[in-house]
């Protein structure tokens, strides 16, 4: 597993990919955070994040895209799967390189919270906080992609498909807010991200999020298993 | 070694396989033969484990490929039809890549090294794997198949893309490897299977044709028996004093071969040698040349395919 993993986050270094991924959303942060932080000169960085929220649903299918749909248009697939390793740490070691990469682009935020801690006074605890939100959001997000990608060979589909998938789960809010019936609306807002990673960005951590978050990811990693196994099957 | 039961294996409506089953004994090279799309690699790719199969099962050296699959396939090298090779990364890195995935625990610089030394890829070790060329693309996918040292190697057409030396280079590997090792082989390139392989497995549609030594299906693929002649005299007297010769089916000229001398082929049913030579010892004319000739694996592997044996 350890192999896979180490290979896989070297190759986003070794492509473009990687260094495109972090350059944009060291930019993005970096425009918000002047804007909304510096230029209004506020040291509240809840704005920031919120705002990082729609930069993710772009970055994370080109995190995601290539990890299965690459393997198995360069048959790359055959050497893993005929390996002896699991078909679930094959999973769990590519999930964890994208998210590897991703904690790498977070760390742009300890950069904001270091210029801030110059000209006032950060609440450091609301940055590390937000940090594990966009963490744990983003694994939710990987997971999806993760997914996606192992259902096509193309990694164009995989990201195209990724991408639609993440700005249907950002729309949840505004689907739930046409449905008539109570229940059906409850059930569709409870599923949405927004408004969860929403009040992690207020500073208020509550349990139940970090829980949905974690199902969420946990589901969409087994289903890759599932779906992986079940081709060989088919 | 390796124990294949009864495997079937259905892709929607098309029967890929159909009820296969041989056997590979410890050491021995089996030689993998079939037109397109018979079932060569779908057969590779289950043994090795990437695809399941609808019945049946495979067992490498007693563990069962898929309720034991990390004993299973840790005995196995296998070089698939495409070489699953990363292209992005150098040749060392890979195969460094390859013995991690592997959990291969031989000390793994020297034994890479051994590797790339005798596949004559030290040269190109710190290369870009996508920046070279087809035969050494081969070469390295059969480098990541001896990572380890496995009892077992599965190789699909590997000298696909060399060139003639290195064809050669190639036999005289998978000649040495099988002395320590058990391999099965498919190629398109009979001659290679002859030279190499102990025993042959044909499969054509889904199911096997013909299986057994090399020998064997040389031999058991006909009821005829052919052997060569070239005889001193007259082409015409020849051909008279072959003719009456019981159990002989076919005498045909193939012409004068040096100065007075002419060349027969004769099919028969039964062995005719000691007829011959007494036939002709009894004209004035005389026997240059006689040898079994045999019928090519060519041939055969032609006639087994289009069904004409069975």
């Amino acid at each position: 597993m350890y192999a896979i993993f180490r290979r896989e986050l070297a190759s986003y270094f070794t492509s473009p990919v990687g260094y495109v991924v972090t350059a944009a959303f060291m930019v993005f942060n970096g425009i918000f955070f002047y804007v909304q932080c510096l230029f209004t000169g506020t040291s509240s960085m809840t704005t920031v994040f919120q705002s990082m929220f729609f930069i993710m649903l772009f970055l994370i299918p080109l995190i995601t895209m290539r990890l299965f749909a690459e393997d198995k248009h360069n048959r790359t697939d055959q050497a893993l799967l005929t390996s002896p390793v699991g078909v679930a740490s094959i999973v769990c070691a590519k999930f964890l390189s994208a998210l590897v990469l991703l904690l790498i682009c977070l760390l742009s935020y300890v950069v904001d919270g270091l210029i801030l801690s110059f000209v006032g006074s950060p609440d450091w605890g609301i940055i590390i906080g937000n940090m594990a939100a966009i963490a744990l959001m983003g694994s939710s997000f990987i997971a999806i992609g993760l997914l996606i990608s192992s259902l096509t060979e193309s990694v164009v589909i995989a990201a195209v498909l990724s991408f639609a998938a993440n700005v249907l789960i950002s729309m949840l809010d505004t689907i739930a807010s046409t449905i008539p019936w109570d229940w059906m609306k409850s059930i569709v807002s409870s599923l949405s991200f927004q408004s969860r990673y929403n009040s992690f960005a207020l500073g208020i951590v509550s349990f139940s999020d970090i829980v949905f978050f974690l199902s969420i990811t946990v589901l969409f990693l087994f289903l890759t298993d599932r779906m992986i196994d079940r081709r060989r099957w088919a | 070694m390796i124990k294949v039961r009864n495997v079937s294996k259905r892709y929607g409506r098309h029967q890929a396989l159909d009820n296969i089953s041989f056997e590979v004994r410890k050491g021995d090279i089996l030689g993998f033969l079939g037109p397109n799309g018979a079932g060569k690699s779908t057969t590779m790719n289950i043994i090795t484990g990437y695809i399941s199969c609808d019945s049946g099962d495979v067992l490498i050296d007693g563990n069962n490929i898929l309720e034991e699959p990390k004993e299973a396939k840790s005995k196995i090298g296998y070089l698939p039809e495409i070489p699953p090779l990363y292209n992005e990364m150098t040749v060392r890195n890979y195969l460094e890549f390859m013995f991690r995935l592997k959990k291969v625990r031989l000390p793994k610089d020297e034994h890479i090294s051994k590797i790339c030394g005798d596949l004559s890829l030290t040269d190109v070790s710190e290369r870009i794997i996508g920046h070279l060329s087809k035969g050494y693309k081969q070469r390295v996918g059969l480098a990541q198949a001896m990572l380890g040292d496995p009892p077992v190697l599965i190789l699909d057409e590997p000298s696909v893309g060399l060139d003639p030396a290195q064809i050669i280079e190639m036999r005289n590997l998978i000649r040495q490897l099988g002395e320590n090792h058990t391999v099965i082989l498919s190629s398109h390139v009979l001659p290679e299977i002859q030279a190499v392989c102990d025993k042959i497995v044909m499969i054509n549609n889904g199911k096997i044709a013909a299986s057994g030594n090399i020998d064997q299906i040389m031999g058991t693929g006909r009821d005829t028996t052919v052997i060569r002649l070239i005889i001193e005299g007259r082409e015409q007297g020849i051909q008279s004093a072959l003719k009456g010769i019981d159990g002989i089916i076919r005498v045909s000229s193939l012409g004068e071969t040096e100065r007075g001398c002419y060349e027969f082929r004769i099919e028969s049913k039964k062995d005719v040698r000691r007829a011959v030579s007494r036939a002709i010892a009894k004209t004035d004319y005389a026997v240059m040349l006689m040898q079994p000739a045999g019928h090519s694996l060519e041939d055969i592997y032609l006639e087994i395919i289009s069904g004409k044996q069975n």
